[in-house]
């Protein structure tokens, strides 16, 4: 008698596994597809689609090609590669101490000295998306909620919620204040969580923001850590473009805000920071988290065990970072260079028609197409990012993928490409308007 | 004040265990050849340093490999930019290559299910997050390495049910524990999700036979539950037996197998010594998992600086294959020479064949076979023989009086200054001695209810 053997049902991953919260069908990733099989190239693919939705910082890296080659000192390989063997076999969690030095002294000096930083405050993690991640751990239990401004980066649905289980509950901002935080809005977001039973346990902002291309006013930073303080929950401060502002004064950082209050309230908040944005190094995985809580540094450098920096890594940049000369003129460089660039396509964009929210930060704009849009919804702006993508051939990120709650506007990113390219870019975008005039004067 | 998670404010991060006890009385007074003759000697941690020559040579002939040196920097911008969570493929590619290498060719890695996490330790937490929902369970074969409490536990709320494994059949993993194990986790309404074993073993120091293999993976089949395989010290078996993977037995004609339950967690810190890296990688024989776990890995994947390096060094064939053969040879006269002494002045250790580190038999010390009695040895050995070794209950052992000693982290000298320590205080002892009692395999029956009795 033949006995049929079934194949085993597949066994069941695990719910965190199976969900969606990766955040991957978003559009945010879908417009990378059509740019991996079509990329452009200057030379070999000119009708490629040119990426414009990756916040990569290319226009520096010259900079550090130049030091690496002057300071041979930085390699482990010297003579006999001495320290190689201490390097290879340190895996401590508190991090190299040259390193966290050299972290605290450039997070200084990108602050113009206006903050001071602790290296034993300095937990180091893989990469800004481990630190958020990390924090989310520490600061909520699952089912609690975060409240975000909106617009904000695509990735802390992942990041903040996926493998913790916390809710994000956007604060909403609009273009009437050119999407500044209000305390009525912080307040509609707290009373929203409130009614649907979940308990807030913090704030987290991004100042710069992402994707707005600004920085957070002083008055409104005070604002959001007196409303954290009065319903006392968290505040983080992610602060990844700190070093991308294009005029140092503008930028007002949260630990500048706290030495001018002497610290009250400080122990609410953590700043979280990267050298994948200001430094252009998004493949070391350098995270770092900095909080003023004992308590939270010494859980987060346990934590941190998961996503530890490779010694490697902390290593080369612990001698780049302590070389003063370098990152001071470093840092003044890429600060003028982003300047321009970003100046370069305001104006490319304003000659095309096309208005952008006053920017002074970032590896980004951020462009207003509402009058472009068939209706003034969300799947009218797909309708048109869909256009863009596959006529125009731009990778640009739509609003609707930040959780913007005004549809029209997309994030479009200019540092991660030569400045030949962007005038392509331009010139493309140029046409595609000048088209459009046409067409609605034919209709 | 304001409150944090009660994963934060738990003890789920395991510090408070005796195995980093001892690490703090190191650290306090570090043993140093001329500076702090007096000190500690730390033999609490696995790490292998034995092949550093090796790999210094290597490094000083390959200036390329480093994206420092002016061979190497015209690749600086693109390995700074590479942030892909598929890794580089030259990376998967060595990698995949020297895990099969490790395994004598006896079988192939395909690259493209090789996920990269932040460390082993990042690995099997990633493992975790992708089979088992929170209050679900892994069963785990006692003892066990101290870190997975955290790993598998802490921020993931998987619960770890211990299969217990015993000295009178050295520690064998067999299913009638296996089931025992199952049985008492399904009495206490929980769900086993899957079964994970250390092989060779952390901290046995043995590898798993054929048939003991053979027997798991039925065993999970049967039950429909996953096999996580952490051969994170493949490469240092240095005698008989001959290490077989996982990834072997699965290949076998007389195994049936659900490809889809097989997981490998592998790492670089013990087979080459760099646990600085952070390499680990999740090896799944299932897509979905391979899938979940690439997207996971955004949260600790590999520097792309240390990526270049490996991808650089594990290509290069002839330095592997002399690498492999001579860190075999330098494990194997370390663990000779470390375990003939000891057996010299009456110690015994667990006969092994693999891994940085010997389990060594001390129940003939203990005052009373309690683990109370256990802790007090292992505070005279750290307090007054100044040495930093693990104590078997921190392994979740059964019996007490077994401690794992590592052997593999130090020079030569260090190494006979702690078995002269050693030497010394077990003349000094030797009156206080209880005559060990020799278990008898045959009264395998006897021991069992002995041990249950005992049971605390």
């Amino acid at each position: 008698m033949a006995i049929e053997i079934e194949k085993p049902s597949s066994v069941r991953l695990s719910k965190v596994a199976i969900s969606k919260t990766h955040g991957e069908d978003s559009p945010y990733f879908a417009g990378w597809k059509a740019y991996d099989e079509n990329p452009y190239d200057e030379i070999h693919n000119q009708s490629g689609v040119i990426q414009m939705g990756l916040a990569e910082n290319q226009v520096s890296f010259d900079l550090l090609e130049k030091y690496l080659e002057e300071h041979h000192e930085v390699s482990s390989w010297g003579k006999g590669a001495p320290g190689f063997r201490e390097n290879a076999l340190f895996q401590d969690y508190h991090g190299l101490k040259s390193f966290r030095q050299a972290m605290a002294n450039f997070m200084e000096q990108i602050r113009g000295g206006k903050a001071k930083f602790d290296p034993d405050r300095i937990v180091l993690t893989a990469g800004a998306t481990a630190a958020n991640e990390l924090l989310t751990f520490i600061l909520a239990d699952p089912g609690d909620a975060l409240l975000v401004p909106t617009p904000y980066y695509p990735g802390f649905d992942r990041d903040l919620r996926w493998r913790t289980g916390v809710k994000i509950v956007p604060i909403h901002c609009n273009s009437s204040n050119n999407f500044q935080i209000t305390p009525e809005a912080l307040e509609a977001a707290y009373q929203s969580a409130e009614s649907m039973d979940l308990k807030v346990r913090g704030i987290l902002i991004t100042n710069p923001s992402n994707p707005l291309g600004s920085t957070i006013q002083s008055s409104v930073l005070n604002d959001i850590l007196d409303f954290a303080a009065h319903k006392n929950i968290h505040l983080v401060s992610d602060e990844i473009y700190s070093g991308s502002t294009f005029s140092p004064s503008e930028f007002v950082s949260i630990a500048e805000i706290l030495r001018n209050r002497n610290y009250k309230d400080a122990e609410r908040v953590h700043i979280v920071y990267s050298l994948s944005k200001d430094l252009g190094l998004p493949g070391f995985r350098v995270g770092t988290i900095y909080s003023y809580n004992d308590d939270v540094v010494t859980t987060a450098r346990r934590m941190s065990s998961f996503t530890l920096i490779s010694s490697q890594t902390q290593h080369l940049l612990a001698c780049m970072l302590s070389n003063h000369e370098f990152t001071q003129n470093y840092i003044k460089t890429n600060r003028e260079r982003l300047n321009k660039r970003y100046d370069m396509i305001i104006q490319g964009l304003k000659k095309a028609g096309i208005e952008c929210l006053k920017g002074n930060a970032g590896l980004f704009c951020w462009m207003n197409l509402s009058p472009l849009l068939n209706e003034p919804t969300r799947q009218g702006e797909l309708e048109l990012w869909n256009i863009i993508l596959n006529q125009v051939k731009l990778n640009i990120s739509p609003g609707s993928s930040c959780h913007c709650s005004e549809p029209g506007w997309f994030r479009v990113c200019f540092a991660n490409m030569s400045e030949q390219t962007l005038r392509v870019a331009l010139q493309r975008i140029h046409k595609f308007m000048e088209q459009r005039k046409v067409c609605s004067v034919n209709q | 004040m304001v409150a944090m998670s009660k994963i934060a404010t738990g003890n789920g991060h395991g510090e408070n265990s005796p195995y980093f006890d001892g690490w703090k009385a190191y650290e306090t007074n570090p043993f140093h050849p001329t500076e702090r003759p007096e000190g500690v000697i730390q033999m609490g941690l696995a790490e292998n340093q034995l092949c550093f020559n090796l790999i210094k040579n290597w490094l000083i002939k390959h200036p390329e490999a480093s994206l420092c040196t002016p061979q190497g920097v015209n690749k600086f911008k693109e390995t700074a930019l590479f942030q892909d969570y598929h890794g580089m493929p030259e990376f998967r590619q060595a990698v995949a290559k020297f895990m099969g290498k490790v395994r004598g060719d006896r079988v192939k890695f395909d690259p493209d299910r090789i996920v990269m996490s932040g460390g082993a330790t990042g690995a099997h937490e990633m493992v975790a997050f992708c089979l088992a929902d929170p209050g679900e369970a892994f069963l785990v074969p006692t003892p066990y390495y101290p870190g997975f409490d955290r790993d598998l536990k802490w921020r993931t709320g998987v619960e770890l049910v211990p299969v217990n494994c015993e000295s009178c059949n050295n520690f064998k993993i067999t299913r009638n524990a296996l089931e025992a194990a199952y049985v008492k986790v399904q009495e206490a309404n929980l769900r086993v999700k899957g079964l994970l074993i250390t092989n060779p073993s952390n901290p046995l120091g043995t590898v798993l036979d054929r048939d003991t293999l053979k027997s798991m993976v039925r065993f999970i089949n049967d039950k429909n539950i996953h096999l996580i395989g952490d051969e994170i010290y493949a490469s240092t078996v240095f005698m008989e037996p001959e290490f077989v993977s996982i990834s072997e037995i699965i290949e076998e004609e007389d195994v049936e197998c659900n490809r889809d339950l097989i997981h490998i967690v592998y790492s670089l810190s013990k087979d080459m010594g760099f646990p600085g890296f952070r390499v680990g990688i999740v090896y799944s024989y299932n897509d979905s998992v391979v899938s979940c776990a690439r997207k996971m890995s955004s949260f600790g994947l590999v520097s792309s600086q240390t990526q270049h390096l490996i991808a650089s060094m594990l290509s290069d064939d002839e330095f592997v294959n002399n690498f492999i053969t001579e860190s075999k040879e330098l494990l194997f006269n370390r663990h000779k020479y470390f375990t003939w002494s000891l057996s010299q002045v009456g110690i015994g250790c667990l006969k092994g064949n693999a891994g940085l580190f010997i389990w060594m038999d001390l129940r003939k010390l203990l005052k009373e076979e309690t683990f109370a009695a256990e802790m007090e040895l292992w505070r005279v050995i750290t307090n007054e023989v100044k040495l930093n070794v693990s104590p078997g209950s921190s392994f979740h052992c059964q019996e007490p009086g077994w401690f794992r000693v590592c052997f593999a982290n130090m020079d030569d000298y260090t190494m006979k200054v702690a078995l002269l320590r050693i030497r010394t205080f077990m003349l000094k002892n030797n009156e206080a001695m209880v005559p060990l009692k020799l278990c008898r395999p045959s009264s395998l029956k006897l021991s069992l209810s002995r041990s249950l009795s005992r049971r605390m």
